[in-house]
């Protein structure tokens, strides 16, 4: 299925919260450097799925996780207890559904991740923030006033900045979960633009509602349902003619 | 669900198309046959009717899927609703030239009795009817008996066109009304083709496989 080399795969992976049952025997090939898109209804386990992926379920007790999620090409088990789930974050970063910057300058929400990392040469600091911006297609807007504080920005921009603070780590995977869901349609297709830009460096994985913006962005879609995988396929081969009949029942709207 | 309401009037505009150009092949071949210029008259004037229909068809299409985004076998379906159209109303074209030439023939003394050209007729209103029966059921079965047929008109088309050149051949002066006949073989051939796009587009409907350029065995 997946025809380019594997930069994640999730084997057998099982998740509870608590005696709840979110996430069964989920076997999914992530592609190194394309986007994967999660589609699915409510409740399916889509972002239960994608938040295994640096280990978010982690901040709360009584969640388990089974199986594994190997991690290309150094084959880690990033969800085995052994593995530091801090690690993993600087490796795979998450865009979540609302822009989420801190209440810091522009600069700062960038910076923050390097400083608690140690970085603290203003130089070095000072590349990567120009670098992650850039990355993020926010320089030219912000360059002039990065000492403004990231609630000023439009909506769209605090949301470019929230990746721009993702890419600061330099990450090899990133997470989106629903990234857009909260903007307008030019503010989305700016970042929808940025998604296709950055899959060039990195492998992405997004949680969408918006199957037109899965069909739009994504190579691979994988379709949930009840914390189960139902199809995994190319995106136009979902869009056009998937194989199974809850998917496409899914994606024309017959329920869901 | 409106969408779904939607969908069933596209299909049944296309149904009404269907009915009409078959309508209009059978109309325009008994003109011929029937030397009955009036109805190769009527035939010709209904034809904007299908024009009209084709048109029709692909404004409903294309707001379709600008308004509702059609996904898998929804999408199948509009897209083949769009091409089958195109097919439905080069049908009615070539009916209309069928009755152009019977105009011109009915005109003129008989040269022969008709008999290949009322059954090639009838074998292409058949593909007709059942190409979009199978569009209709989602029938792979009945799309692919139909493309087997397009073999018989092909056969009867030479037959005819044989059988005229020998009447050129044995006495020139009818060569201008065997030239006509010809024509008319030429038009039914090509109608039967466009039936058996239609059912080549049906496979497309159920599969999603474009079997268009394949071999038969690939099909």
């Amino acid at each position: 299925m997946v025809e380019s080399n594997l930069k994640a795969e999730s084997k057998n992976l099982n998740f509870y919260y608590g005696s709840v049952y979110a996430l069964k025997n989920v076997n999914l090939q992530i592609a190194e450097k394309k986007v994967t898109a999660l589609i699915g209804p409510s409740g399916c386990g889509k972002t239960t799925y994608l938040r295994c992926f640096n280990r978010m379920h982690d901040l709360y007790p009584h969640n388990k996780y089974e199986g594994e999620i190997i991690l290309h090409p150094d084959n880690i088990n990033i969800i085995s207890p052994e593995i530091d789930p801090i690690e993993v974050r600087m490796r795979i970063s998450m865009v979540f559904q609302k822009p989420n910057p801190f209440p810091k300058s522009i600069y700062e929400n960038v910076a923050y991740g390097l400083r608690v990392r140690g970085v603290s040469k203003k130089q070095v600091l000072d590349e990567k923030v120009e670098k992650s911006l850039k990355g993020a297609a926010l320089w030219d807007e912000v360059k002039d006033r990065l000492d403004m504080l990231a609630f000023d920005l439009s909506g769209g921009q605090q949301q470019r900045l929230c990746i721009a603070r993702a890419l600061a780590t330099d990450p090899e995977m990133l997470l989106f979960d629903e990234p857009t869901s909260a903007l307008d349609p030019i503010a989305t297709s700016k970042i929808e633009e940025l998604i296709i830009e950055l899959k060039n460096t990195l492998t992405i994985l997004i949680v969408t509602h918006n199957m037109q913006q899965a069909a739009r962005i994504s190579n691979f879609t994988a379709f949930m349902m009840l914390g189960e995988l139902i199809e995994f396929d190319k995106t136009d081969k979902i869009f056009t003619t998937p194989s199974e009949k809850l998917t496409e029942d899914y994606i024309t709207g017959r329920f869901g | 669900m409106i969408f779904d309401e939607e969908l069933s009037q596209l299909k049944e505009k296309i149904l009404r198309m269907g009915a009409m150009v078959e309508n209009a092949v059978r109309d325009s071949i008994r003109s011929l046959v029937e030397r009955d210029s009036e109805l190769a008259k009527r035939v010709i004037e209904k034809d904007h009717q299908i024009n009209a229909l084709d048109v029709e068809i692909d404004e409903d299409s294309i707001r379709l899927i600008a308004l509702r985004q059609p996904k898998a076998s929804d999408l199948r379906f509009i897209t083949t609703a769009m091409k089958i159209t195109t097919d439905m109303e080069r049908m009615g074209d070539l009916a209309e030239n069928i009755c152009d030439r019977a105009l011109e023939l009915n005109q003129e003394p008989i040269l022969k009795p008709y008999i290949d050209i009322p059954k090639m007729c009838r074998i292409a209103q058949g593909m007709i009817r059942d190409a979009l029966d199978a569009f209709v059921t989602r029938d792979k079965k009945l799309a692919m008996d139909v493309i087997m047929r397009d073999d018989e008109v092909d056969d009867l088309k030479h037959a005819v066109l044989n059988e005229l050149l020998f009447f050129m051949i044995q006495d020139p002066t009818t060569a201008s009304r065997a030239m006509k006949i010809s024509f008319v073989a030429q038009y039914l051939e090509r109608i039967a083709d466009h039936a058996t796009n239609i059912a080549e587009m049906v496979v497309y409907l159920v599969e999603g496989r474009i079997i268009r350029h394949l071999a038969l065995p690939e099909r």
